[in-house]
């Protein structure tokens, strides 16, 4: 059985989802491919020449992939899937865009957001918000898979050697075009791979107030997110945003401040390994799925917790 | 320009769903359905092409069991035209549905089809992009802003950094996401009205589809319950719970 995994990357770098998808890669069992598409990107496929484990990169180096179009991307894979039983991408928003293209091309259902693996079929996924975990097995020959990176601890980054191999093939399907994009730029950890993420709801009234946060996460080397409230009223960015339908974080703390704890944002962040809940509110749901719950005004609990760490 | 807008009859995102007891299914009986609130953003954006002058016509199609008829008359109460149902018995897959979709795109011929992002139901966010790709169209998934410009489109996405900007030549697909718009409340005049608006039933055999299921479900199951937290009497103590028996800081 042959698995391709699906880099993520921004042309320089390889980002961490992409050792949590070769995870699950490896409980699938088998041989191991990785492919990167991109412009540039020989930096990344070194990276991923040095996860062990890894039978070979295959580049895609091309103008045409630069932005990771989706109609391009998703062109090439399943072309480079035809050799393969499995493909394999991490749930970020770039696994999610392309990957049902994917599935589409092959014909094949796509078993997205797997956060275990029963068997080479049958895998396990949140639906309902979380609310219920499935059990689905595929019957499809050839399977397309997006993967929980929560779910899944991540390989490690060096210690292997595989050969990088190009691909010569350049899919333009001349449907789209990147015009731009505005990237957050922050010394902070990536939101998903931070260890400590601090989010914010609508109890923190105001956009400004979210620098109550910064100084604690200064202090725990956190990261910063929020409720969809929270994004909604304009406080803070859309990419701040945990829950269904934003990211899923898994932390080894994760305190929620002002939040009240709605099913959709327990969604993302009800699997972190200690929880910490400040709201003023007794009754929020979110005490409900607290280790630790303080409550308190949070203009008065930020301060205090600020200076006391 | 006409514009078509898929729509799910869903549960009420308001409900928490939970397994039957014996694990074979969700328990939906007695449930309250609505439409999927993503669906609901692109029924929206759609209307306001139409006023803004965009957009001719709005069509509305469903994918689902007869009931799923109540959903289509609530697009038409938010400001579509028509409707189109297309009967299917069961709970078809993202791939199947995005086929069905493909046949009903080849007989009205839309220059824009809107999707929500994802159903809050199976959560899979599969089926804009697979039509996309049965169709031949690009796609700006996950859209907070769309521009129509002549026979191009450009659409703000939402992605994991930040927002990015793509062009789209017409036809092209949209999935929204929350920040698109705010959707309006069908008022009852507009409700009444909805119900005299045309609805056309079709069905896989005469859309030329074969649909066949990819995915079985085999059970399922409650999430891992948390164990029970304590509360804390102020910030003293969480920081020495914290520091001491959590051990997550230090």
């Amino acid at each position: 059985m042959k698995t391709l995994v699906i880099a993520e990357h921004d042309n320089n770098t390889l980002k961490p989802a992409t050792h949590n998808a070769v995870a699950a890669a490896q409980a699938i069992g088998g041989d191991i491919d990785i492919l990167v598409a991109g412009a540039d990107c020989g930096a990344v496929a070194e990276a991923a020449a040095a996860i062990p484990g890894v039978g070979k990169v295959l580049s895609a180096d091309n103008a045409v992939y630069a932005n990771q179009l989706a109609e391009n991307v998703a062109l090439l894979i399943a072309d480079v899937a035809a050799a393969y039983d499995n493909v394999v991408a991490p749930a970020t928003t770039g696994g999610k865009n392309t990957m049902p293209r994917v599935a589409a091309l092959m014909d094949v259902a796509q078993i997205s957001d797997i956060i275990a693996v029963d068997s080479p079929d049958t895998f396990k996924r949140p639906i309902y918000a979380g609310n219920v975990i499935a059990t689905v097995q595929s019957s499809d020959v050839k399977k397309v898979i997006t993967v929980r990176t929560t779910a899944f601890d991540g390989v490690p980054e060096e210690g292997g050697s595989a050969t990088v191999e190009a691909v010569a093939a350049a899919h333009d399907a001349g449907l789209s075009s990147f015009v731009g994009e505005e990237v957050a730029v922050s010394d902070r950890p990536e939101l998903t791979a931070a260890s400590v993420v601090i989010s914010g709801g609508r109890g923190m009234q105001n956009g400004d107030n979210f620098q109550l946060l910064e100084g604690i996460a200064d202090k725990l080397g956190a990261e910063i997110g929020a409720s969809r409230a929270a994004v909604d009223a304009g406080f803070v960015p859309n990419d701040y945003q945990v829950g269904q339908t934003g990211k899923i974080v898994a932390p080894d703390l994760y305190i929620a401040v002002g939040i009240s704890g709605a099913i959709q944002h327990l969604a993302g962040m009800k699997d972190s390994k200690v929880i910490v809940a400040i709201n003023k509110d007794e009754d929020a749901p979110i005490f409900q799925v607290a280790d630790y719950g303080l409550v308190a005004d949070l203009f008065q609990a930020l301060p205090e917790l600020e200076s006391a760490i | 320009m006409k514009a078509l807008v898929a729509v799910k009859r869903v549960v009420d995102y308001n409900v928490k769903v939970r397994a039957k007891a014996d694990g074979s299914d969700v328990e939906l009986n007695n449930v309250k359905m609505a439409i999927n609130p993503f669906c609901e953003i692109a029924v929206e954006e759609a209307v306001r092409l139409k006023e803004a002058g965009t957009v001719s016509e709005v069509v509305v199609v469903s994918v689902g069991e007869k009931s799923s008829q109540e959903q289509i008359r609530t697009a038409l109460a938010l400001g579509a035209d028509r409707g189109i149902h297309v009967e299917v018995e069961g709970r078809p897959e993202p791939l199947e549905i995005a086929k069905l979709l493909k046949g009903v795109v080849d007989k009205e011929q839309p220059q824009l089809v809107i999707l929500g992002k994802q159903s809050i139901d199976g959560d899979n966010n599969q089926t804009g992009q697979m039509l996309g790709a049965l169709a031949n169209m690009g796609q700006g998934t996950f859209a907070s802003e769309i521009k129509i410009d002549g026979d191009s489109l450009e659409v703000i996405r939402e992605v994991d950094g930040g927002l990015q900007t793509l062009k789209l030549s017409l036809p092209a697909i949209v999935t929204t996401d929350l920040r698109l718009n705010e959707p309006r409340y069908a008022s009852l005049p507009n409700i009444m009205k909805a119900k005299k608006k045309p609805l056309d039933v079709t069905n896989p055999e005469e859309l030329g589809v074969s649909v066949t299921s990819h995915i079985t479900q085999l059970g399922v199951a409650p999430p891992p319950e948390r164990a029970a937290g304590i509360k804390v009497e102020d910030v003293a103590q969480l920081v020495d719970k914290l520091k001491n028996e959590a051990k997550v800081i230090s």
